[in-house]
């Protein structure tokens, strides 16, 4: 009963939110600036919760997450571009390609315990980047022209949609079974666990949505190259979710905000800004090495009050 | 027909064998201990039932059907189940969810049934939770059924453990262990626990242990290891008296008149 009113909880907060952004960029009370801000909190957050999916849920450290944002992005850019599919349809299909890709990088590495994965996905990325460098087809290093398409409408709607697969996915049997193997692999493979299954449907659907946030990407830009989808732009989503608190979502979403906010804002000093962004991290990290929610989720904050009251 | 049959399986690792020619047959419903000193090749052999090894030599035989390769997901839903000698319990995982992720592979709902919430998720979940609870009911922890499994005290950890097995629907039991670290009155108790769950349940028990005065109070059969081989096997009374398990514990003659 619990789960179910804090699923129309979460709708109606959505349903506010975006009524409430909406109308400020229907109304031009925020400027051009501001709405693409905050379109690509939106993207971030959507990249932050894949990957939380992946390392705060079934704790297999990837870090090669910009590696399935490029396939998104240029995948649903060819898609547009060049075959000129609608929008909608160019996201998905870049999403499902990204999946697929997953998938190839997941089945052999993840069959093995360890750390073969976060090797494996480093190695994918950079491949990925430096393949689309020598591709003229999608422009090489000059990069691909793209239209810009992406609305905040469709980007909410996507946000939106993730955050709800990935939390149901989490909270059914499924998800326990991704959270025991990140527990204790042995323990949850002597539970009738496949841990391999598990382990490589949670980096696919983790690499989907990396793909979606991708094509998001890509066409809410003119332009998109290869250097954008760097070692980089893959820490970048690695700090979002070890930041909030590693196996915390909503510790991601908070931290994918927060620190899209910060970095847009030291976008106006480049010389002090990885300084200061650096800083930031580095704080956070001596205070709250367990993140900022740690393994907790807002949620739980809202549950402790009447437990407490009852006793 | 045995429930399990062990036919002569035994591993070797690079040079060394750690067991081998391992013979065992389990008839349903016994109980049976595995005994033997440190490093004899006990949770070795359990790792060998269980999937965890693939044994080099030998067969086992679960229910008629042969075990060896088969990854320990598919040996546990073939109907053995474990608890470890260290123990692994889910950790950040709340005392309930740890048993209802062993009941995992009995619930039949799809992901997409729970991507999507389909009535198929809700009546597999309270189904799950209500199962989860009964198990929890026998062992006595359902005060504790909230809390972080890692906040529990040990002893409960212990039988939190074997809950968790149990959830898993074993015909066999495997127990690496259960009573290391306890106090008499706890391993009274659990005594008393493993007599009622094999009742219950109908299983099946077989059960590494030190303590000899669980093994030889419960077990009706058991068996000896000793450097990876099987040296002795045979009742409680004949294990006290059998030589060369007094040799293999307490070394030769000349050191039985100290003892």
């Amino acid at each position: 009963m619990k789960k179910s009113k804090s699923f129309w909880a979460f709708l109606i907060l959505a349903a506010v939110v975006y009524v409430v952004v909406q109308f400020f960029i229907g109304s031009g009370l925020i400027n051009i600036y501001y709405s693409n801000l905050l379109i690509t909190i939106a993207i971030n957050i959507i990249l932050a919760v894949s990957l939380h999916l992946v390392i705060g849920i079934t704790g297999q450290f990837s870090i090669g997450h910009a590696g399935f944002l490029a396939v998104g992005a240029y995948i649903s850019a060819i898609a547009t571009m060049k075959l000129e599919l609608p929008f909608i349809l160019a996201v998905v299909i870049g999403g499902v390609i990204a999946a697929l890709a997953g998938l190839i990088v997941g089945i052999p590495t993840l069959r093995l315990r360890g750390d073969y994965l976060a090797i494996a996905t480093l190695g994918f990325a950079e491949i990925i980047r430096i393949a689309l460098f020598n591709i003229d087809y999608v422009g090489g290093a000059a990069g691909m022209q793209v239209s810009h398409l992406t609305t905040w409408t469709v980007t909410f709607v996507c946000l939106v949609i993730t955050i709800l697969v990935i939390t149901n996915f989490t909270n059914s049997r499924h998800g326990r079974a991704c959270i025991a193997v990140r527990e204790n692999e042995i323990a949850a493979d002597a539970m009738g666990i496949n841990t391999t299954f598990y382990k490589v449907l949670a980096f696919a659907i983790g690499s989907f949505f990396a793909g979606i946030a991708g094509g998001l990407f890509s066409h809410n830009f003119y332009i998109i190259q290869p250097g954008n989808f760097g070692f980089l732009k893959s820490f970048d989503i690695l700090i979002f979710v070890v930041l909030g608190g590693l196996g915390s979502l909503t510790g991601s979403v908070i931290s994918a905000i927060l620190l899209t906010v910060i970095s847009a804002f030291l976008a106006q000093y480049p010389e002090t800004r990885m300084i200061i962004y650096s800083l930031v991290l580095v704080i956070v990290m001596l205070y709250r090495p367990q993140g900022l929610m740690g393994t907790r989720e807002v949620t739980d904050l809202f549950k402790w009050k009447p437990a407490k009251g009852g006793n | 027909m045995a429930l399990l049959e062990v036919k002569n399986a035994g591993i070797q690792f690079g040079g060394l064998k750690a067991v081998s020619g391992f013979n065992m047959r389990l008839n349903q419903g016994e109980l049976a201990g595995l005994i033997g000193p440190n490093g004899a090749g006990k949770t070795t052999s359990f790792n060998l039932l269980t999937g965890v090894y693939v044994p080099t030599e030998g067969e086992i035989l679960f229910n008629g059907k042969r075990l060896n390769g088969l990854p320990p997901y598919k040996v546990t839903q073939s109907g053995i189940s474990r608890t470890f000698q260290n123990i692994r319990l889910f950790s950040e995982l709340s005392v309930l969810d740890n048993v209802k992720v062993a009941y995992h592979s009995l619930a039949k709902n799809s992901i997409l049934s729970s991507i999507f919430r389909l009535p198929s998720h809700f009546s597999e979940e309270k189904n799950m939770e209500e199962k989860a609870l009964e198990f929890l009911k026998i062992f006595n922890l359902e005060r504790f059924k909230d809390e972080k499994a890692k906040n529990l005290p040990y002893g409960q950890q212990r039988r939190l453990e074997i809950a968790r097995a149990l959830a898993a629907g074993p015909k066999l039991l495997l127990l690496d262990e259960p009573a290391a670290g306890m106090n008499p009155q706890e391993t009274h108790e659990l005594m008393e626990l493993i007599a009622f769950i094999r009742e219950q349940f109908d299983l099946t028990i077989l059960l590494i242990e030190h303590d000899m005065q669980l093994v030889m109070g419960i077990c009706e059969r058991i068996y000896v290891l000793d450097h990876g081989q099987l040296i002795a096997e045979g009742t409680p009374e004949e294990i006290r008296s059998h030589p060369k398990v007094i040799e293999a514990y307490l070394g030769e003659e000349v050191s039985n008149e100290h003892a």
